[in-house]
């Protein structure tokens, strides 16, 4: 019983297999790191779910090997993004670009914020409308209450 | 009018419902070309045994040609193989092969027991080509018209009804049409 609990605390607390190769990584860590950052917005196009940093698919070893190898060569990460761009499409990033044909994906939220907003403001301003101005009395309603009174 | 406002948050939903089942149609894996009415990228890639043809982009010039990813590791590509040798029968246009991300000599021998559907072959041992190609998995086959241009690109083997209904059609129509430039 000790023993189960211990070992699934120690796998719960270890990280996910990590995909990246020893053989792999470049000697220099700064741009090691950048590449690491690089491959986690850069979707596997073998198993469309996870990042190529995540993916243990052949392919996606070969694109991490592809980005560190235009690192090397002095790309800057945009440069390095972009080169697999051209050849997979925007598909290939998780994050999507803000670019003409994503301005509705993007807008959305403040779209939907507006809208919420403008409605809000209608509702109130019709309810604040008929709180002050209530309806005046006809003139027989006016006559039954003088009867009243 | 005031019943119009109560509705549009229902004609909204129904709006987003049905475009939203719309796009749950589509399927995920299908990932777009970029290649599509582009000039195929240059390469040049030695042959797979040594007394073969390399492959270069230089041979997609003059005529409609197919250019067909697989490997002997490939499953798929195992059952496209015979409508390949089919299809290389016919002769409609030639067949090249590029072999991706194979160990070497083992392309060569793949094709040794069981025919060889390919004009020319490349050994693309390192995978850069595919990759090139934006090639997302084997077996892929993209049609080339004779100025060099990639014009489809279909994933997944190639069947019969696919080849006669689809590909065949589109490479004599390319053959037809003059060359644009």
């Amino acid at each position: 019983m000790m023993r189960r609990l211990i070992l699934s605390i120690m796998l719960a607390a270890s990280s996910a297999a990590i995909a990246v190769q020893p053989d792999e990584q470049l000697d220099d860590s700064a741009l090691e790191a950048r590449a690491r950052e690089i491959s986690r917005d850069i979707r596997c196009v073998v198993c469309q779910s996870e990042n190529i940093d995540d993916s243990n698919a052949p392919l996606a070893r070969d694109l991490r090997l592809l980005v560190r190898e235009r690192l090397l060569e002095g790309d800057s990460d945009k440069e390095a993004t972009d080169f697999l761009v051209a050849r997979y499409g925007d598909y290939v990033l998780l994050k999507p670009r803000v670019q003409t044909n994503t301005l509705l994906l993007w807008g959305a939220p403040l779209i939907a914020a507006v809208a919420a907003a403008a409605g809000l403001l209608a509702a109130l301003d019709g309810a604040k409308r008929r709180k002050k101005a209530p309806k005046a009395l006809t003139d027989e309603e006016v006559e039954a209450l003088n009867r009243l009174t | 009018m005031k019943r119009l406002v109560f509705l549009m948050p229902v004609l909204l939903f129904l709006a987003l419902a049905f475009w939203f089942a719309k796009g749950l149609s589509r399927d995920p894996r299908y990932i777009p070309s970029m290649l599509i009415d582009r000039p195929a990228p240059d390469f040049v890639l030695p042959p797979i045994a040594g007394p073969m043809e390399g492959l270069s982009s230089s041979d997609f010039q003059g005529q409609v040609s197919m250019l067909n990813i697989f490997g002997s590791w490939c499953a798929s590509c195992e059952i496209e193989h015979p409508v390949l040798m089919a299809i290389a029968r016919e002769g409609v246009a030639p067949i090249y092969g590029l072999n991706w991300k194979d160990a070497p000599g083992a392309g060569a021998e793949w094709l040794r027991g069981r025919g060889d559907p390919y004009a020319k072959i490349g050994d693309d041992a390192a995978g850069r080509v595919a990759i090139d190609f934006g090639v997302t998995g084997a077996p892929e086959t993209f049609i080339i018209d004779a100025a060099g241009r990639v014009r489809h690109k279909h994933v997944g083997p190639v069947t019969m009804d696919e080849w006669r209904h689809v590909l065949k059609p589109m490479i004599e129509d390319l053959n037809d049409a003059p060359l644009d430039p």
